[in-house]
């Protein structure tokens, strides 16, 4: 017992050691400096240009000076970025990262009931990985699967904080809508259930105007109520309140923005014109890959249109995008922004905005504004994101390179003034968090065979060998296991 | 002279019929639980969780209530008196959130197709449900008290392993039904009753799937919402209705609220699901969401908790405190993991750390209590106890979360979870300290009647024949019939081991038997990601055999034939390529 004791002791002690300074990354949020000094660095603004050998001095999370020769003020942390560009923080606004269980509700037609702030899951691998692209915030959407789906919640990617501290404090909400095959999905069909309504464009459109007319009546039945209430009626019983139609209501009174995931000119039409007639305005256009062919309605609906660089053909209603859509877009008005709707392409959103100078013939900045200022205005953000400016938040990446050149890596991201990814400390944490794996699974191996050495000989497994002596298994049977 | 004889005659009859009568009721009072109510355990080491512990004292219980506690305590001459020396005397322990004397669970009646309580979907048996209008996996009216069935093995199993309470409610659906506390004795299933309702469990898994609302978690938390605030409304429409009925539109009827609105007015607890640390930090932000009438929050208890040593000091900090249930089921590895998959080091810390979460709990000021989550035998109930206290729990803390705290939590604590002077006399007498692994548990006492706890059972008869070979099993569950090959090895003495491979992919037998023609085994596979233990019991002649399958409160019946040689080779084939078709489809849909 005693040996037992003091070996359990000394493995304690090294996980501790090894544990501690990581532990606290996923734990705590990274420290807050007060103030810290970034100097020397080409400095892309996007709102008035471009500094040479400039500095931006962070106090308290926000910017508080950006120029040329800004003196480092007593106990302030220097970030010396020389040879390196400095952008604000990137806005993904099309993202799915960080949601606890499916991202769709796909049920019933219209799930505005379900509200992916109820699941934020701060401990999402990806918030890591796009913080080490360079994205700062993400507007984090419901699924494409509803013609009315769940509403949205935009977020800035504080890894380490509790769900409670994501959400970007007084960010308009959203709500997500979808037109198109995917909440149609009329080729879609699960042997032994009955398909879901709608099968086709017309009943996407009428799904929706059913819903905004459902959301029409029940706001007139609180607006009746309240008239009684004010008129001193006691006896009158209150509405039920319906949480799938409350987010409606909001639309309607211009609480709560609409992003639409559509692709064809058709129902990109269809649906400014029902907003127009029910009173709302859309937001924002996701995907919108053939809004090219109408910019000049999306303009003058002051909407704005958030696509991808490139993908094209993947399904039916996308074989007509071209990546000059976004080009063609902004010089017809449109407030456009590019983005990702996919973990692994948010880490290399600057190089889709990149895409642009090729495609259509933007400008360097024209194109960085796509993934930094361009979006926070399409969310309503942009008094404090999307471009460096003195008052805004400190939300900026660092960069080896001109963020716009294939060879650019991101070196720091900061939110709120705080470093939350350093490339050089998660390089020199890599060893540690191996050996601690080691240490946790020799633990367990070794719990496993006191456990089996404790049984009859004759019952139990014999000891598995070393993993490298073992043969692979077939590849059925690890996926099998895993289809579960 | 005649009339003598039939006299005598009579008188002989007489008493022929009493004496038939005297002993056919004598083995009643001397049969397992039918004993005298008169009991004395004397010299014992007792302890009472409410207080230290008592060396060499005497517990006197009579019509099921502890009646004297001491070391010098008068013991009535009609008391069965049991010497205690070398005994340690507990107070009956708790299993604070289990299914123990529910049969298995049926898909919720009227409701529609969503899936148990455990995830497991069931096939639709009624209407698509499309929105919290249709009430989905909803049936609060369900009565724990009211499904006990005696002939679950179970509430026998619990009480040999030292359980005499356990706080049952029924699976199936985000509100199943209503709990009760049950003691685990009696000859009709109402006398396992305690107290009825005590909480409200709720469920967040979303059965539904793709046209079944709802599909996900956000779904199940909306509907959640909405069943809470129509439940308030309900509330207060129709006590406004009541009063001025004319002129308004009368509001409608919904079962739901009417027997919520009810728990709400008695302030019933309402069980939240809460087992990482996301999900508890979620789960105190909706204790503060889910409010009823006047701005009543429900009065909230956590059960899962396993990651509670991340968030116990948030738990700690609130007012007003919210119990944690600690699920002891600690998260392991899969016992056939491929072992050129490494987990994520954030899965081997909290695999690693859960044990501590009680400790954690304990530290922060939190009042928690354990249950046994998908552990099947008792004693394993204990182990997990104990690594808790290998983690830095007190071991008195550990006692008191296995009695007291879940009493308290409960709000029972006026009549059981201690043993104190007009309590209950629940019991479990042991030869040692609880929570040693040597130690073995010697009786129990429910409601005052004795029970000797009986040796697990081990194959006491040879095995008639020979189970070793490849059996075919075939059964029918819920999602269609199925079929597995089982590749059975049985030892001399009749111990099992072996594996079985299904669609489900492979798995070892932990343990199993055989014992003339009767086997037991269990195997323990993922199921929703959870490893999850899976009883075959049966019978067996030659080459076939039959019996059930047990797992997750689900009992499926299943049989098995040993086919020859060549035959088994060739099933084992077919089920080899159907895994792997079935394998594509399954990762193409991912």
């Amino acid at each position: 017992m005693q040996i037992e004791k003091r070996s359990r002791a000394a493995v304690v002690c090294l996980l501790c050691y090894f544990a501690l300074p990581f532990l606290t990354r996923a734990a705590n949020p990274p420290d807050a400096p007060p103030v810290i000094l970034i100097q020397n660095a080409t400095i892309l603004t996007v709102s008035h240009g471009t500094i040479e050998h400039g500095s931006i001095l962070i106090k308290d999370g926000k910017i508080a000076e950006v120029g040329t020769s800004i003196k480092a003020p007593k106990d302030a942390q220097v970030l010396d970025a020389a040879g390196q560009f400095v952008i604000p923080g990137i806005i993904d606004c099309h993202s799915h990262i960080a949601v606890d269980g499916s991202v769709n509700e796909g049920s019933v037609s219209v799930s505005s009931i379900v509200n992916i702030a109820d699941v934020l899951n701060p401990d999402d691998i990806d918030i890591y990985r796009d913080l080490a692209g360079g994205v700062t915030v993400a507007n984090v959407l419901h699924g494409s699967a509803n013609s009315i789906g769940g509403q949205t919640v935009v977020i800035k990617l504080r890894w380490g904080l509790p769900a409670s501290k994501l959400p970007f404090e007084g960010a308009v909400p959203g709500i997500k809508f979808a037109l198109g095959e995917n909440p149609k999905r009329s080729n879609f069909s699960i042997p032994g259930s009955t398909p879901r309504y709608p099968a086709t464009r017309m009943g996407v459109e009428e799904t929706i105007r059913t819903a905004f007319a459902e959301a029409r009546d029940y706001k007139k039945t609180w607006d009746d109520y309240d008239k009684r209430m004010a008129g001193g009626d006691k006896k009158a019983i209150p509405p039920r309140r319906d949480l799938r139609l409350d987010p409606l209501v909001e639309v309607l009174e211009g609480k709560r923005y609409v992003h639409s995931h559509c692709y064809r000119e058709d129902e990109i039409l269809m649906l400014l014109r029902v907003a127009k007639e029910f009173g709302f305005k859309v937001r924002t256009f996701q995907h919108v890959l053939e809004g090219y062919k109408v910019a000049d309605e999306i303009a003058a609906a002051g909407t704005g249109a958030s696509t991808f660089s490139d993908w094209w053909a993947y399904k039916v209603e996308a074989y007509d995008a071209i990546p000059y859509n976004a080009a063609i877009m902004t010089r017809r008005g449109v407030i456009v922004s590019i983005n990702s709707d996919d973990a692994e392409e948010a880490t290399h959103l600057n190089q889709e905005a990149a895409k642009t100078m090729k495609y259509g013939g933007l400008t360097h900045d024209e194109a960085l504004k796509l993934v930094t200022l361009n979006p926070a205005i399409q969310l309503g953000i942009d008094k404090r994101v999307g471009s460096i400016d003195v008052g805004k938040d400190a939300d900026l990446v660092i960069y080896n390179h001109d963020p716009l050149s294939a060879y650019a890596v991101v070196q720091e991201t900061l939110i709120d003034g705080r470093v939350y990814f350093d490339r050089k400390r998660d390089i020199s944490e890599r060893d540690a968090r191996e050996k601690e794996k080691k240490v946790l699974m020799e633990k367990e191996k070794k719990a496993e065979e006191k456990k089996s050495g404790d049984k009859k000989p004759g019952e139990g497994k014999p000891v598995a060998g070393k993993p490298e002596d073992k043969p692979k298994p077939p590849q059925s049977n690890a996926v099998s296991r895993g289809a579960l | 002279m005649r009339s003598v004889l039939a006299r005598r005659c009579l008188w002989a009859l007489a008493f022929a019929v009493t004496l038939l009568a005297l002993l056919a009721t004598a083995p009643q009072m001397f049969a397992q639980g039918g004993e005298p109510q008169y009991f004395a355990i004397r010299g014992a080491k007792i302890v009472p969780v409410s207080g230290p512990p008592l060396e060499n004292a005497t517990v006197v219980m009579a019509h099921g209530v502890f009646t004297a506690i001491g070391k010098d305590v008068a013991i009535p001459p009609d008391a069965w008196i049991i010497e205690g020396k070398g005994l340690t005397v507990y107070p009956g322990l708790f299993d604070s959130f289990t299914d123990v004397g529910l049969p298995s669970a049926a898909p919720a009646p009227g409701g529609t197709g969503e899936g148990g309580g455990g995830g497991r979907r069931a096939a639709p048996t009624g209407e698509i449900s499309r929105g919290p209008e249709d009430r989905p996996g909803t049936t609060p009216w369900r009565s724990a008290a009211d499904e006990i069935s005696l002939s679950d093995k179970r509430i026998d199993s619990w009480r040999n392993g030292g359980f005499t309470t356990v706080v049952s409610a029924p699976k199936g659906g985000m509100f199943p039904g209503q709990a009760a506390v049950l003691d685990l004795a009696g000859d009709r299933a109402s006398e396992m009753v305690v107290k009825t309702p005590v909480a409200f469990p709720v469920s967040l898994q979303p059965g539904g799937g793709f046209g079944n609302f709802p599909g996900s978690l956000m779904g199940a938390l909306a509907y959640a919402h909405q069943v809470w605030i129509d439940t308030e409304w309900s509330a207060r429409a129709q006590a406004m209705y009541e009063k001025n009925p004319r002129g308004v539109a009368r509001p409608r009827y919904d079962r739901t609220e009417a027997v919520l609105g009810q728990a709400a007015e008695e302030h019933i607890l309402v069980l939240i699901p809460a087992n990482n640390s996301v999900q508890l930090r979620r789960a105190l932000e909706l204790v503060n969401l889910w409010q009823l009438d006047h701005g009543d929050h429900v009065d909230g208890v956590i059960y899962g908790g396993q990651m509670a040593y991340e968030v116990a000091a948030e738990i700690g900090a609130r007012k007003q405190k919210i119990p944690v249930l600690v699920n002891l089921k600690w998260p392991e590895g899969e016992k056939d993991a491929d072992p050129d998959e490494k987990p994520s080091l954030r899965t081997l810390r909290f695999r690693d750390k859960a044990p501590s979460s009680p400790a954690a709990l304990a530290k922060a000021g939190v009042p928690f209590a354990f249950y046994s989550g998908g552990i099947t035998a008792p004693k394993d109930i204990l182990k997990a106890a104990k690594k808790s206290i290998d983690a830095g729990l007190a071991p008195d803390a550990a006692l008191r979360a296995l009695t007291l705290t879940p009493a308290e939590i409960y709000r029972v604590a006026n009549r059981m979870g201690s043993i104190e002077t007009g309590k209950i006399a629940n019991l479990v007498v042991t030869d040692g300290d609880l929570f040693d692994e040597k130690t073995k548990i010697k009786m129990i006492f429910v409601d005052g009647k004795r029970f000797e706890a009986r040796e697990p059972e081990k194959p006491k008869d040879p095995p008639k024949g020979n189970m070793t070979g490849k059996w075919k099993l075939a059964y029918t569950t819920p999602e269609g019939p199925e079929d597995s090959t089982l590749d059975l090895d049985m030892a001399s003495d009749g111990t099992l081991s072996g594996t079985t491979t299904s669609k489900r992919g492979t798995a070892s037998i932990i343990s199993g038997y055989v014992s003339v023609d009767k086997f037991s085994f269990t195997i323990n596979i993922p199921i929703e990601g959870n490893p999850t233990d899976v009883v075959f019991t049966g019978t067996f002649d030659g080459s076939t055999m039959k019996g059930n399958i047990d797992v997750m409160g689900f009992s499926i019946e299943f049989t098995g034939t040993k086919p020859t040689s060549q035959a088994a080779a060739a099933v084992g084939s077919a089920i080899e390529s159907r895994t792997s078709k079935e394998s594509s489809v399954a990762g193409g849909a991912q």
